[in-house]
């Protein structure tokens, strides 16, 4: 990898995400970096959407049915094995394997692009239904009752191999930062891969990939699963932030409002779906304690003026402005240059001719 | 010419619904030769070609290139035989440099350093180091045609197949296409399929001519031109 504009505007972002990580428990209260956790866990869960709709090319509507199966599936594998570690394995395993098998029959199947939308929502909501239906004592996986529309208890996570160490909140918060800040490293780091690199020119153009010689079915199925198990991890984080899973998670809400980050914050960037996420997660929640405007409507509206007004995001609208405002500057002092040069060369000339 | 036969159909036909676009094609292309297909609008020859890469699965038939039977196979299957491929639209990736393109095409069969210098030839055989780092995206008709080629050539294949390279160029433009084509003949077997005239007598080779899903004629571009029959297809002479 190297140091190009990107890499060291990539690195800064790092930087101040670990710098972030170790100031703000000393800084913030509690309650705000409880509610920071939340925060983080979608912004994972906007990260995974944004490789794979940015970089991929797959507009997949269901990115949280991956989100919500890592944290169903950490909370069922925590409460039956009695310690979190292995759990957070297995919670990222069970939905890059649910991304892997869905993947494989879209992609396979060669599905059309706004085909795969429709799959990819209705399993999300297929999910939400099922869940939803759960709330009987027979339904339960080992020991862990599914618990229907009231959901399931997440046990908290503990230190390593070590049941009986539970973490705090504030260490649940360094955990969630910790994840964001690995997942966004190995998402710079995979699109500048070779593999990174074909599933873009996938997403520009499918069959010229396939030309020269690329199973872009492949690409697309790998990209999708690495993806879920993203968003997996994020799930996981979600399930300690909250402490309590339900199949709201699955809601059309939810998976309308990952794809609304995505477009906001720019899509074909990792930075920006992050910043988007966290942009909307505390406008909807300062928009609640208000209590005046209702939240969809005005999610609706940002929605509409992106797609209109903004189409490339936040993130990318700035780089423009910053590029041009500098290519400005830059042809303002060349002409200066140029300018005093010519004054110089005039005035010499004044000179001469006084001799 | 006596050498081996590297691309063969047998029998080969693509029906869509009652329309036979190609109908029952027996086709065979030696090693080192430069074949252009050609015919009317309609002829078949767009979709037979699509047929050949895998673009389409024909109806009946099969298609033979080398000792693998390509019938049905998808284009990345075909295209990792070693056949370089070039559609009629330019499909290029217009959200990538130039550089990138190419790169794209000699990495899938090179290790980095030698996809690396393969880039480097390729941009310096098509003179196309002034855009180099530009989005193909931006550029102009031709040279979007050019990068197309210059993926097709970056990966070194030993047969090519082009659907009208030379389409809506200006004349210097397909002077250097022309150009083009020879050098990379001069390692490769290649089928172009183009109903520019001009373009054919520039490359001057063997022509197959397509009508109505079928082989007319094979043979000079001279003995084509003079063929009766031809000249009726073309300039639609009398009743068919």
């Amino acid at each position: 990898m190297s140091w190009t504009r990107e890499n060291r505007w990539r690195a800064a972002l790092v930087l101040v995400g670990v710098i972030f990580t170790l100031a703000a428990p000393g800084v913030l209260e509690l309650f705000t970096i409880i509610n920071l956790s939340t925060a983080i866990a979608l912004a994972i869960l906007a990260l995974s959407l944004g490789l794979i709709w940015g970089y991929g090319g797959i507009l997949c509507f269901g990115q949280t049915a991956f989100f919500g199966i890592g944290a169903y599936a950490y909370t069922i594998a925590a409460v039956n094995l009695g310690g979190s570690s292995w759990a957070v394995l297995i919670a990222i395993l069970v939905a890059a394997v649910f991304a892997a098998v869905l993947g494989y029959f879209m992609f396979y199947g060669r599905v059309s692009d706004v085909y795969m939308a429709v799959i990819t929502l209705t399993v999300t909501l297929i999910l939400y239904s099922l869940l939803r239906r759960t709330s009987g004592p027979e339904y339960k996986i080992g020991n862990a009752l599914l618990g229907g529309f009231n959901g399931v208890t997440a046990p908290p996570l503990n230190l390593p191999w070590s049941p009986y160490m539970p973490l705090f909140p504030e260490h649940v918060f360094y955990v969630g930062m910790g994840v964001l800040i690995i997942g966004y490293i190995i998402c710079a780091w995979l699109i500048q891969t070779h593999f990174g690199r074909v599933a873009v020119a996938i997403r520009e153009n499918e069959l010229r990939a396939e030309l020269i010689g690329y199973d872009t079915r492949f690409y697309k199925l790998a990209m999708f699963t690495i993806g879920g198990a993203i968003a997996g991890a994020g799930g996981v984080i979600f399930a300690n932030g909250v402490g309590r899973i339900t199949p709201d998670i699955f809601n059309l809400y939810n998976s309308a409002l990952a794809i609304i980050w995505v477009i906001v914050g720019g899509r074909g960037t990792l930075a920006g779906p992050v910043m988007g996420s966290f942009a909307l997660f505390y406008l909807t929640s300062w928009l609640g304690t208000q209590g005046v405007l209702n939240n969809n409507l005005v999610l609706g509206l940002i929605l509409i003026i992106f797609v209109l007004a903004v189409p490339r995001g936040i993130l990318p609208t700035f780089v423009g402005w910053w590029d041009s405002a500098r290519s400005r500057r830059a042809m303002q002092r060349r002409e200066l240059k140029v300018r005093r040069r010519r004054s110089r060369r005039s005035s010499e000339l004044q000179e001469a001719a006084d001799e | 010419m006596n050498s081996e036969i590297v691309v063969e159909t047998r029998n080969l036909s693509m029906h869509f619904g009652g329309v036979k676009a190609v109908d029952r094609v027996n086709f065979n292309l030696r090693e080192h030769e430069l074949r252009c297909l050609i015919g009317p609008n309609g002829a078949g020859k767009s979709t037979f070609f699509k047929c050949l890469t895998g673009q389409l699965a024909p109806t009946s038939g099969d298609v033979v290139i080398r000792d693998f039977n390509g019938t049905g196979r998808l284009p990345h299957q075909i295209a990792r035989l070693g056949v370089g491929i070039k559609t009629q639209v330019p499909s290029v990736f217009d959200g990538l440099s130039v550089n990138e393109n190419i790169w794209l095409a000699a990495r899938r069969w090179h290790g980095a350093a030698r996809a690396r210098s393969l880039t480097d030839q390729t941009i310096e055989r098509l003179k196309l180091g002034d855009i180099r780092s530009d989005l193909v995206g931006l550029l102009a008709h031709g040279q979007r045609q050019w990068v197309e080629l210059g993926m097709v050539v970056a990966a070194e294949p030993w047969l090519v197949l082009l659907d009208e390279p030379a389409a809506g160029m200006t004349h210097d433009e397909v002077e250097r296409t022309v150009e083009i084509i020879r050098e990379i003949n001069q390692q490769a077997t290649m089928i172009v399929v183009e109903h520019d005239m001009q373009f054919i007598r520039m490359i001057s080779s063997k022509v197959t001519v397509f009508h109505e899903g079928r082989i007319l004629i094979e043979d000079t571009m001279d003995v084509v031109t003079a063929d009766p029959r031809v000249r009726e297809v073309y300039l639609g002479h009398g009743t068919s």
